[in-house]
């Protein structure tokens, strides 16, 4: 058969056309899709037993309740826990990927000891065998003072377990990691005399003028804040937010008002001003509860007219005026402050200059206004009796110059340590704990913080994961993390009721670590005399359930215990300065240096622009590194591949040749990185914008090696009113590479 | 054929409310095994069930105005069950399920031929290029109820349908034929801090969801509510999944209209 050109043809289609009308291809791509879906390596997911148990989270200072979802002895998933007071139901991102902290690859799963660089596995007993050698020869040497401790909190039995052990053995230093919650407390010390925490009821108010607070982005209790906010807009409140750069709260709120960064303090004293001259203060609060009011009332009537404002802040008079005008004609309005997440502790000034606002509207301590949350006291344990040696090592002066001459108000001042260390010869830190902390990350001016604690001699992380400060640490005993351990949450920040949470081992250890707490007992008993009879306890549990007595059972069957009926001091009482009331100045204010808006650092002619950061909810930036659903969630204009992109105005794109995806170089007088450019037209110009929680050096694959990191860029402030760091940004040059 | 009692699921997302925090995705990815890789800033490439978008009023400084809208599969009903990805897709592997209005998918079906991808006006479907595969002891947090899929086949978010099925279960096991409104409600609407999802039976008029967009039969059954729209309305989708803003640029950019046409209606 000859095959021409008509035979080839019809079959081929002939055969193309029954191939298809055949159950052939229909079977084979059936076949093919169930034969590549049986790979081993793809996971079945176990089945078991569901249980649910209530815990409270301590990623964060939030205190959110949760409920950890089991599935046999695995953990499957964190969820809200519904009608807990502060979260209702509500989870954060960092709280929802809690699962992957809890079982990823960063873990520090046994006791490490540096040798020669590297990382040995050593036991708990020759661990704590080690620690106690250096501690009692620091001792004998007369030199207990030389200890310090670095901790996420100075509050709940655990910090205070490490403070005891500070105190009994002879040292002052205790520090805690700084926060807009030192500003906090101060303020309310210098004009109400209480030491308190502040609370702040959002929920109630109804217009809430924020000064740069990241409200929507971690700000205090994140969750709370954010439920707060909602039922805030339900109510037909109104939120204003002050900022250079439009958030996401500044984009939620009603209204968005750019201001130059650092001045928010100069807008305060500027609403007050209006306020106090067209008479819309709180009269009766103001005339019987308050001193010092004239003083006040000079000061702003004379320095801060609003054109005067506005020339420092670049917001115009109009809105000045009616700004304050509506603030204080609101019913219930409350003004807030503390940058983004509140990481900064900020010019002490400028939370007075913020907080006296309250004071003139009269909201303090009201419904819908701040609160003096009293500090939790239920830990009470017995006096400690001290030797000589621990007499005389607290007659030192702290490291950190806290509660000195020059720093009479501050409790804590890490961010000086730094510098301290760096400008002596030898260190005057021999041995340092840093627990529920990572400051080799979260402080500012990496490069100077790395250099200081290279300069101690022994550091002993007590990390759960790998994070930064463990890499270079010489010694970490982990800690269990919280989904294993026992552990009371005294607050949760800017909450305004009393509340605390217990955490819960939901799940026996996966690894060789162990509690902080008994480790410090443990480390307290060998070192023997008064130090061991200081911790009458067998074990950190028993600690615990005796420290917390009768709200021990509540506290495990709810997972929290709330004071619910607790309402801030009255006005007639809440007050405990020398006069008994509000004090908008007094002598302790008259003493401290006056508002002046800091400058960012570095001189304008080399770096004409200014570097802010800005906090995300997506990116943890706290002591822990964000785990790979965050990373993941994080928005493809903030970071692509390995890059970040910084934020620029238009105009400022423009006058320095940038183009929007493309690289550029960042210069900072502490440091440079080369980075994308993103053009944005929310930020002001003259100002570039980078992420908080990226550049990490460690925490793994998945997050180290991420973006640039914003604390390697900049430095510290000194506010002169406090000693805290109120670095807000840092001067800037952004270049085409 | 829809059934005199069969349920319509639909959501109802308060974008006034919604802050862009980012829960509903992290939530999504804990309930629902979603993979993760070192590297997932190419979003065509990220499978996120939930994913948030970020809008804006495109004004320069200082006008400029910002909006988070959380994007989950909007379930479209089409015309009887004609959702674009159920018609096209060769292997009956996603289905519209007239009992409760979700768009099912059926991963030992998909051959991961993609056409449902391409027909999807909401990109809510991702392909699995690559293994999924977790760091050594990760895989310990997996989620029993939710099968993990492989390399190679299309998924899209369920509306959780497996704490629907729990939650039927669980109802049956103690006789009642009938589930409450809070027993199923997806991972997204739980987790959600400031409150700004709800979810349940558009049909039911006794749910949150049901009064929120009540539908109007004098105006073609849309929402009585003059903040609510839905994404892409003029393709006639026919999604599940309403929005509510109370800003008119917001409502604009929910549809593609010409810069010619006058205000838009509240669609």
């Amino acid at each position: 058969m000859k095959i021409d050109r008509r035979s080839f043809l019809s079959f081929v289609i002939g055969g193309a056309a029954g191939t298809a009308l055949s159950p052939l291809p229909w079977k084979l791509t059936d076949d093919i899709a169930i034969w590549s879906q049986n790979w081993p390596w793809t996971p079945v997911p176990q089945k078991g037993e569901v249980s649910y148990l209530n815990s409270t989270c301590t990623l964060c200072p939030g205190g959110c309740g949760i409920l950890v979802r089991k599935v046999g002895e695995r953990v499957v998933k964190l969820e809200g826990m519904e009608g807990h007071p502060v979260n209702d139901g509500g989870l954060c991102t960092l709280g929802l990927a809690g699962t992957q902290l809890l079982y990823g690859p960063t873990r520090v799963k046994t006791p490490l000891k540096k040798v020669n660089g590297a990382w040995r596995k050593i036991s708990w007993n020759a661990a704590i065998a080690e620690i106690v050698e250096k501690l009692s020869d620091l001792r004998s040497k007369g030199l207990p003072h030389t200890v310090a401790c670095i901790s996420g909190s100075d509050r709940g039995t655990v910090p205070e377990l490490f403070n005891r052990f500070l105190t009994v053995y002879g040292s002052p230093n205790f520090m805690r990691t700084s926060s807009i919650q030192d500003s906090y407390e101060l303020t309310l010390f210098l004009t109400q005399g209480v030491r308190a925490m502040a609370g702040f009821d959002v929920a109630n108010a109804d217009f809430i003028l924020s000064f740069g607070s990241g409200l929507i982005e971690g700000w205090e209790s994140p969750v709370y804040m954010f439920r707060a906010k909602s039922t805030l807009r339900e109510n037909g409140g109104r939120m204003d937010q002050i900022e250079p750069r439009l958030s996401k709260t500044a984009a939620k709120s009603d209204k968005w008002i750019a201001i130059s960064p650092g001045t928010e303090g100069a807008l305060a004293l500027g609403l007050a001003h209006v306020i106090i001259k067209e008479k819309l203060y709180n009269k009766k609060f103001v005339d019987t509860y308050t001193s010092g009011f004239e003083a006040h009332k000079k000061l702003v009537i004379d320095g801060y007219p609003p054109d005067i404002v506005s020339k420092i802040t670049g917001v115009d008079t109009a809105t000045i005026t009616a700004l304050a005008k509506d603030f204080a004609r609101a019913r219930k309005p409350l003004a807030i402050c503390g940058r983004g997440k509140g990481y900064i502790p900020g010019s002490l000034q400028e939370f007075l200059a913020i907080h006296t606002l309250n004071a003139l509207v009269g909201n303090i301590n009201q419904t819908g206004g701040i609160w003096a949350v009293p500090e939790p006291d239920y830990i009470s344990w017995p006096e400690v009796e001290m030797d000589k040696i621990a007499s005389n090592g607290l007659q030192q002066e702290r490291v950190d110059g806290a509660g000195s001459k020059a720093y009479p108000y501050a409790r804590y001042l890490l961010g000086r340590l730094p510098e301290v260390i760096n400008s002596s010869q030898d260190s005057p830190i021999q041995v340092l704990f840093v627990t529920t902390a990572n400051p080799m990350y979260a402080m500012p001016d990496t490069q100077a913080v790395a250099k200081a604690f290279e300069k101690i001699p022994f550091v002993v992380s007590f990390s759960s994961f790998l994070d930064e400060t463990a890499v270079n640490a010489d010694l970490i005993l982990p800690n269990h993390v919280f989904l294993e351990r026992y552990e009371d949450v005294p607050a949760a920040h800017g909450f305004p009721k009393p509340i605390i949470g217990l955490a819960r081992p939901v799940i026996e250890p996966l690894f060789n670590t162990q509690h902080s707490g008994d480790v410090i007992i443990q480390i307290a008993n060998e070192l023997g005399g008064p130090i061991a009879d200081a911790f009458p306890w067998d074990s950190y549990d028993a600690c615990l359930e005796e420290t917390l007595a009768d709200k021990w059972d509540a506290l495990v069957e709810d997972g929290y215990w709330s004071d619910e009926v607790f309402s801030a001091a009255d006005w007639s009482t809440a007050f405990e300065t020398d006069s008994a009331k509000f004090e908008f100045t007094n002598e302790d204010i008259e003493s401290l240096p006056r508002y002046n808006p800091l400058k960012a650092k570095g001189d304008e002619a080399h770096y004409p622009l200014v570097l802010i950061p800005y906090d995300s909810m997506r990116l943890a930036s706290g002591h822990i590194g964000s785990p790979p659903f965050l990373i993941k969630s994080v928005e493809d204009y903030i970071l692509t591949a390995n890059d970040v992109l910084v934020e620029v105005n238009p105009a400022t794109a423009n006058e320095y040749g940038l183009k929007d995806g493309k690289y550029a170089f960042l210069r900072t007088p502490k440091g440079n990185a080369r980075v994308k450019v993103r053009v944005f037209d929310g930020i002001m110009p003259g100002l570039v914008a980078i992420p908080r929680g990226l550049g990490h050096t460690a925490f793994g694959r998945f997050l180290a090696g991420k973006g640039v990191h914003y604390n390697a860029l900049i430095g510290p402030v000194e506010d002169p009113a406090s000693g805290h760091d109120a670095a807000w940004g840092i001067r800037a040059k952004l270049s085409k590479t | 054929m829809e059934k005199e009692n069969s349920k319509k699921f639909g959501m109802v997302i308060d974008l006034d409310k919604c802050t862009g925090c980012g829960s509903c995705m992290v939530a999504c990815m804990a309930e629902n095994n979603i993979p993760f890789r070192e590297d997932e800033t190419d979003k065509l490439l990220s499978v996120s069930w939930m994913h948030v978008y970020r809008l804006t009023n495109v004004k320069p400084f200082p006008d400029t105005e910002e909006c988070y809208l959380p994007r989950p599969c909007q379930h479209c009903e089409g015309h009887h069950g004609h959702s674009p990805c159920v018609s096209v897709c060769p292997a009956t592997a996603t289905d519209y399920d007239m009992d409760t209005g979700i768009v099912s998918q059926i991963y030992t079906r998909c051959f991961g031929c993609r056409y449902c991808m391409a027909a999807c006006p909401y990109h809510v479907r991702q392909f699995n290029w690559w293994d999924p595969l977790w760091p050594d002891g990760m895989e310990k947090s997996l989620n029993p109820n939710v099968s993990v899929r492989m390399r190679g086949v299309v998924e899209k978010c369920s509306f959780c349908i497996h704490r629907y099925q729990l939650a039927k279960d669980q109802a049956y096991m103690e006789g009642r034929r009938e589930i409450e409104e809070d027993e199923y409600q997806t991972a997204c609407t739980q987790a959600c801090p400031a409150g700004a999802i709800t979810f349940g039976d558009l049909n039911n008029p006794k749910h949150a969801v049901y009064q929120m967009v009540k539908p109007d039969k004098k105006n073609g059954g849309k929402p009585k509510n003059p903040k609510a729209f839905r994404l892409l309305e003029r393709l006639g989708t026919n999604a599940k999944v309403y929005y509510l803003s109370s800003r008119e640029w917001v409502r604009r950019a929910g549809d593609n209209y010409l810069k010619t046409e006058g205000q838009a209606k509240h669609a």
